[in-house]
């Protein structure tokens, strides 16, 4: 496995560590799917910190990631996409629309935190 | 005006290869970090077209200087079916879910000149320049 | 003797240049000399001092008859370059420059004159060969130095923009962006940039950005705005645009952007008090704390 998928809790973190090529982006995504099922999480996060290229395949491919995940019953959060990353993709048009991004680990863990909790909150 | 690098363009590692060599290239002249980013995007797209499209070709990256600004031009080339309707291709029916994938109306958008040339049986040919600000 | 008509870049007589740049060498040290005297005669390079002149004048020198022998222009431009990179900084300008290159062509070719004054058929043919390397060498100088100039230029205005618009935090992960002014749209794209390197450093949630003091927009700054919305929460961020006037926000709704989506609130206090609220900071009354405990 190229990206290391952590399990901490009920959420999975994917921290890529290196410019990923179109394949790689797909292994990355069905590992992902998979561990979700298996370990039934409640959350993904995908860490692109260090992805200094975010093109029209990659997006495409976090988007349908994410839809994916949201079919098992997870949410997913994107989060370290860096500001000339994010510059380029808005001039691009991909807006990665519909998918959470939070801007590092810690504000990605803390919205997932806080969605579990509206979660709780509204299954009352 | 200097050297040609020249990247064989197979397999979709040699677009990562393709678009670092692009950044590494273009960061020899005074560009920011973020149009090193988008210069980088633009060749990601033009040559996962190839790919898609041809099977194969070649991307070739040069510094080029236009009286006082200096700039990057990009030339992604192919010997592949090349695309029926040009016109249609640079429409921008782009979306995030699908659309219809070519990444051209993209790139044109990030680069300062855009070029192309295709005809069916004949391959295509994309140019891009980025220059200076 | 007919003079020869020339404009190929490497001179025909070999024979010819071969000696005069020995020549040149060998008088080396005494045609610089002569160079920086007639350089501070002319009151040229004054924001220099005398060791700093004769540095120069020593690459320059160098560079010069170097050029000459080989006539390769590709190394006369990166010369051209090199040399403008060390001396715009220290304020030389564009007469200077031209004047100290031709004040150098007047020193050598007065010592060709010199050395050939007995024989004017070969004078000539000397004159032949330098002549059009010594003018291409003058102007490619010259015009590399006036680009480097511009290039320059556009860098300390790129640098005048990024200033004439500070990013401020307020509070903690709550940043305000105050424009005023035209906004166009190179401004507009390091506004951008700006933004969004703030939100990363200073790990804001929130942004005010405020437009009050921006007089109007055009169709392609308004969609930079909207990139940059975009784009912040791309980094996990909120942009609350403040000061919107009744013209932009009607330029915003001709070129689509629905409104109801674009966070807005009328001033900047305002603003800052979304800010807040978004970020949490509401005082909660007692029935909140209330439920908050169950």
């Amino acid at each position: 496995m190229l990206v290391p998928i952590l399990k901490q809790g009920d959420y999975l973190i994917a921290s890529i560590q290196s410019a990923l090529t179109d394949t790689d982006l797909l292994s990355l995504r069905d590992d992902l799917v998979g561990q979700v099922g298996h370990y039934r999480s409640r959350g993904v996060i995908i860490d692109v910190t260090v992805l200094d290229v975010m093109d029209s395949f990659a997006v495409r491919m976090l988007s349908t990631l994410a839809q994916m995940i949201t079919l098992r019953g997870a949410e997913t959060v994107i989060v370290g996409i860096q500001p000339d990353v994010a510059f380029a993709m808005v001039q691009l048009g991909l807006t990665l629309g519909g998918v959470a991004t939070a801007l590092d680990l810690e504000e990605g863990l803390a919205y997932l935190n806080a969605r579990a909790k509206k979660g709780k909150a509204g299954g009352r | 005006m200097g050297a040609e690098r020249l990247i064989a363009i197979a397999t979709d590692r040699d677009i990562v290869t393709a678009r670092e060599e692009g950044r590494e290239l273009a960061s020899t002249l005074n560009f920011s970090p973020s149009d090193l980013t988008v210069i980088a995007v633009a060749i990601s797209e033009v040559t996962r077209n190839i790919l898609m499209y041809a099977g194969q070709g070649e991307v070739s990256l040069c510094l080029v200087d236009k009286g006082s600004r200096r700039g990057i031009a990009v030339v992604a080339r192919d010997h592949g079916p090349g695309i029926e309707n040009v016109a249609l291709a640079l429409e921008d029916g782009y979306s995030t879910s699908g659309g219809l994938g070519l990444g051209l109306p993209g790139a044109r958008r990030l680069v300062d000149e855009f070029d192309i040339r295709s005809a069916p049986g004949n391959g295509t040919t994309v140019t891009l320049r980025k220059w200076e600000r | 003797m007919a003079p020869r008509t020339s404009g190929e870049d490497v001179p025909r007589t070999t024979d010819v240049l071969s000696e005069l740049v020995a020549h040149l060498r060998r008088h080396r040290a005494q045609l610089r000399q002569e160079w920086v005297r007639r350089i501070t005669e002319s009151r040229l390079l004054t924001s220099m001092t005398e060791q700093e002149i004769f540095a120069e004048a020593t690459s320059v020198f160098d560079n010069y008859v170097e050029v000459l022998e080989t006539g390769s222009v590709e190394a006369l431009q990166a010369y051209a370059r090199s040399l403008s990179e060390r001396i715009i900084p220290r304020g030389v300008d564009t007469p200077e420059v031209v004047g100290i290159v031709l004040l150098l062509r007047d020193v050598l070719a007065r010592s060709l004159f010199e050395k050939y004054q007995g024989d004017f058929g070969l004078l000539n043919r000397v004159l032949d060969t330098y002549e059009p390397a010594a003018n291409r060498i003058a102007t490619t100088v010259s015009v590399g130095f006036v680009q480097e100039r511009e290039r320059v230029i556009r860098q300390q205005q790129e640098a005048i923009r990024e200033l004439s618009t500070p990013v401020l935090q307020v509070r903690e992960r709550l940043l305000i962006l105050p424009i005023i002014g035209v906004v166009d749209s190179e401004r507009a794209r390091q506004l951008t940039e700006q933004l969004l390197r703030g939100v990363r450093s200073n790990r804001a949630k929130v942004v005010v950005m405020d437009i009050t003091g921006v007089p109007s927009v055009d169709a392609t700054v308004a969609n930079h705005f909207v990139q940059t919305v975009e784009a912040a929460r791309l980094l996990g961020a909120t942009v609350i645009v403040t000061g919107l006037s009744p013209e932009i926000a009607q330029t915003l709704v001709t070129i689509g952007v629905d409104l109801t989506k674009m966070n807005t609130v009328g001033d900047l206090q305002g603003g800052i008090e979304e800010a807040e609220r978004v970020l949490g900071y509401k005082v909660l009354n007692v029935r909140d704390q209330t439920t908050a405990e169950t």
